[in-house]
């Protein structure tokens, strides 16, 4: 925003008929580079992600027409997530092995799974031998006791961690709130979600649906900040600022885990902020959350994922930090929680345990045009965009149900995945599961029955369409499942019903009543 | 040779001409073409919903009415798509094996089967932008996606690069999907709607005249989305423009 937008606009308005530059721009004298004297701005609210369904299904439809409603945060959103898309294409194709390294990461993965017994094990025996304590849980809720039994004993009550995707999964942070743990995200985007009391919406980029005018009033409103101080690097500044003597005295630290070495028995966490080492170096204490799909079976394997996630995500080299952790400090203590929370299940399944090759990118998100104009929230779920729309259900069969929806299964995300998960198939692959086990609204299922019912039957179908063809402005209720309304009061103009279908054309012309044949 | 056309149930009812043009086309480089009156529908919507035994008689249907040619050429790389990858809620026998193998969408059927060199009767002195619909891209492999590392191809463009006249407006999203999706048209309306008008204003503002496509369901979804928003750009089926279409 230059300085003469924003220098008493009441004033100026649209007719400021002043000095103007070579361009046309009013002119600006130094006193009005200054701060405007003016009250605090009134900025597009940031639209909030679904309405709590409890345990009904999720209606991505409705939150994802408010995210489009608040026009400035749509736009803003996909053009950030467009231009990640660019780079990541940039990135990767630079490299010619590009795609042969895909194929390889897939077959790693796929690998690691099918032995995932095997190499549990020997991680876990790689990490004793290295002074790690070792922990199994079943599901979020283990977790969550394991890691408060852990801080409990050492009389821990203020605990820091970096960005984890399974402790969101786990719903970490609300537990520990509940047995009086302050909880504190070092990871700038997750700390601002944490203050505003909301999920991440995109797994490396949990504030990304924020504009700064959103994440400044935040800042007013949690950390007494300015509210007209959008400044990006100030803004950051005054979160570390916050932050810092949290960190300093923390009782304990955790991070996620980005990669689980079977062999040597590291954790590997990439971050770009090296959140990760303060949470893990700073207090004595550390806990890795780990799922068990992380797993890789050797160190050299690290190579071939490495190479691919920073590329993949933002379209860099590398992340700015990939941090290695193998055994506790002197003096200090490390935990590895070890958890399932589902994942042995969907490695059952047979259309969908590729979901677990994920490395969690955000490839995926970046490039699904549906995710980039609905925003991460409106999924309702820790996982959003093509590959929540594939992980959710096996967290929640029915409150996800109407997530495969809300894909055009365009094969996007597919093509960008770095493991070559084949994410649009999967969708499509969920509908079958949810039409079969009768997930579907009422409305939706009785249309495909009757649409099947006609449809097979050519003469009925002729007839629905109107005696002689006549009836054309039936049709378009017809073809678009009579759902008219949705074409006309959205945005969208109908299409003109030519005199003829193709259909009496040819028997005009072409059949054999005609002349021509 | 012997060719069933199929003209999918939206192009029946709004885009007629298309089917003209294609059955036109398709005579003029020799092929005898005929078209099973008894044709409905490839089954998508129903599949695309997730019912996929809705669709199995709309699926049996298919079969019976094309079993009989050569080629089952349509001018929709969708319902293409549908029939060769997604025809599966009927017992897979092997006259549905071969149906399924013998479906071809009109581009394909002409750039690698009829392997046509020109189309001397066509001329379009127009700047286009050409759109490719998802399941035509990235399902039946019409033109290589931007999202990967390969050397470049397309099948629509080098059909259209034989036409006079023809010059191409190069959006940045040129392989967006502009949002029909099938039923998600109807289901997800507002984010359907704004990737329709998206699509549009990537076009107009790369300078075309025309936004042209081998499939029918993309068009009448993004010209209901440019009308609203008073967008004048125009619309065309690859298939008219092939036959010698002047406007």
């Amino acid at each position: 925003m230059s300085a003469a937008n924003v220098l008493h606009p009441e004033v100026i308005g649209d007719r400021f008929e002043g000095a103007k530059d070579a361009q046309g721009r009013p002119l600006v004298h130094a006193e009005g580079t200054s701060k405007p004297i003016r009250a605090h701005t009134r900025h597009e609210p940031q639209p909030r992600g679904a309405r709590d369904s409890g345990n009904r299904p999720v209606d991505q439809v409705e939150a994802a027409e408010r995210f489009i409603a608040a026009t400035e945060h749509e736009k803003a959103h996909d053009e950030r997530l467009w231009d990640m898309r660019l780079r990541r294409d940039q990135a990767a194709h630079a490299l010619p092995e590009w795609e042969d390294m895909r194929g390889l990461a897939s077959r790693i993965k796929e690998h690691s799974l099918a032995h995932l017994d095997t190499y549990l094990g020997q991680f876990e025996a790689a990490a004793k031998a290295n002074g790690v304590v070792v922990h199994w849980a079943a599901d979020a809720a283990e977790h969550n006791r394991i890691v408060h039994q852990i801080l409990k004993d050492r009389g821990a009550k203020s605990l820091i961690k970096s960005k984890s995707m399974l402790t969101d999964e786990c719903g970490f942070r609300a537990y520990m709130a509940g047995v009086g743990i302050e909880v504190v995200e070092t990871d700038l985007g997750e700390r601002i979600q944490q203050l505003d009391g909301e999920e991440p919406s995109h797994v490396i980029g949990p504030a990304i649906h924020k504009t700064r005018a959103d994440v400044a009033e935040l800042f007013a409103r949690t950390l007494g900040s300015d509210p007209d101080d959008e400044d990006i690097p100030h803004l950051a500044s005054i979160q570390r600022e916050a932050t810092r003597p949290l960190i300093l005295k923390a009782d304990a630290g955790m991070t996620g885990c980005n990669f689980a070495v079977a062999d040597t028995g590291t954790v590997v966490v990439c971050t770009n902020e090296g959140n990760a080492d303060l949470s893990a170096n700073t207090p004595p204490l550390h806990i890795a959350s780990i799922g068990i799909e992380k797993i890789i079976p050797r160190f050299e394997h690290l190579a071939v994922f490495l190479r691919l996630l920073a590329r993949n995500a933002i379209g860099t080299p590398m992340t700015q930090y990939t941090s290695h952790f193998r055994a506790p400090r002197a003096g200090g203590e490390l935990h590895y929680v070890i958890v399932d929370n589902g994942r042995s299940e969907r490695l059952g399944l047979k259309e969908f345990w590729t979901s677990l090759k994920c490395i969690r990118c955000g490839a995926c998100m970046n490039t699904c045009p549906v995710y980039r104009r609905s925003g991460g929230l409106s999924y309702g779920a820790t996982y959003s965009g093509p590959i929540g729309i594939i992980l959710d259900p096996t967290l929640n069969r029915r409150k996800y149900s109407s997530l495969p929806f809300s894909s055009t299964l365009n094969g996007s995300c597919t093509n960008v995945c770095p493991v070559k998960i084949n994410i649009h198939e999967q969708i499509f692959a969920w509908r079958k599961v949810m039409s079969e086990e009768h997930r579907l609204p009422f409305v939706k299922s009785e249309m495909m029955k009757v649409l099947g019912y006609v449809l097979s039957r050519p003469a009925l179908y002729r007839a629905a369409l109107g005696a002689a063809d006549e009836a054309l402005r039936l049709l378009p209720h017809f073809v678009l499942a009579n759902s008219l309304n949705t074409w006309t009061n959205k945005g969208r103009d109908m299409p003109d019903a030519p005199s003829q279908t193709f259909h009496a054309w040819w028997r005009e012309n072409r059949g054999p009543k005609s002349n021509s044949k | 040779m012997r060719v069933g056309l199929f003209i999918p149930c939206y192009m029946d009812a709004f885009e007629p001409e298309v089917g003209v043009a294609t059955l036109e086309l398709l005579e003029r480089l020799g092929c005898t073409v005929e078209y099973p009156v008894d044709q409905t529908c490839c089954g998508q919507p129903m599949t695309n919903t997730g019912c996929h035994q809705d669709a199995a008689g709309t699926e049996a249907l298919f079969v019976k009415n094309f079993s009989s040619y050569e080629f089952i050429v349509a001018p929709s790389g969708s319902c293409v798509h549908q029939v060769r990858v997604n025809m599966t809620a009927i017992e897979q026998t092997p006259e549905v094996r071969a149906v399924r193998q013998r479906t071809f969408e009109l581009t394909e059927f002409l750039h690698d089967v009829l392997k046509v060199s020109a189309f001397p009767w066509a001329s379009f002195p127009h700047k286009i932008g050409l759109h490719y619909n998802c399941n035509s891209l990235r399902g039946i492999n019409l033109a290589s996606p931007s999202e990967i590392k390969t050397v470049p191809f397309s099948k629509p463009r080098a059909l259209l690069e034989k036409v006079p006249g023809v010059e191409f407006a190069e959006p940045t999203r040129w392989d967006e999907c502009c949002g029909f999706g099938g039923t998600f048209n109807v289901f997800e309306p507002a984010v359907s709607v704004k990737m329709g008008q998206d699509k549009v204003s990537d076009h107009s503002r790369a300078g075309a005249e025309y936004i042209v496509s081998a499939d029918s369901s993309c068009l009448l979804h993004q010209k209901g989305c440019a009308r609203h928003i008073g967008n004048p750009i125009k619309f065309m089926h690859i298939a008219r423009i092939l036959n010698g279409a002047s406007a």
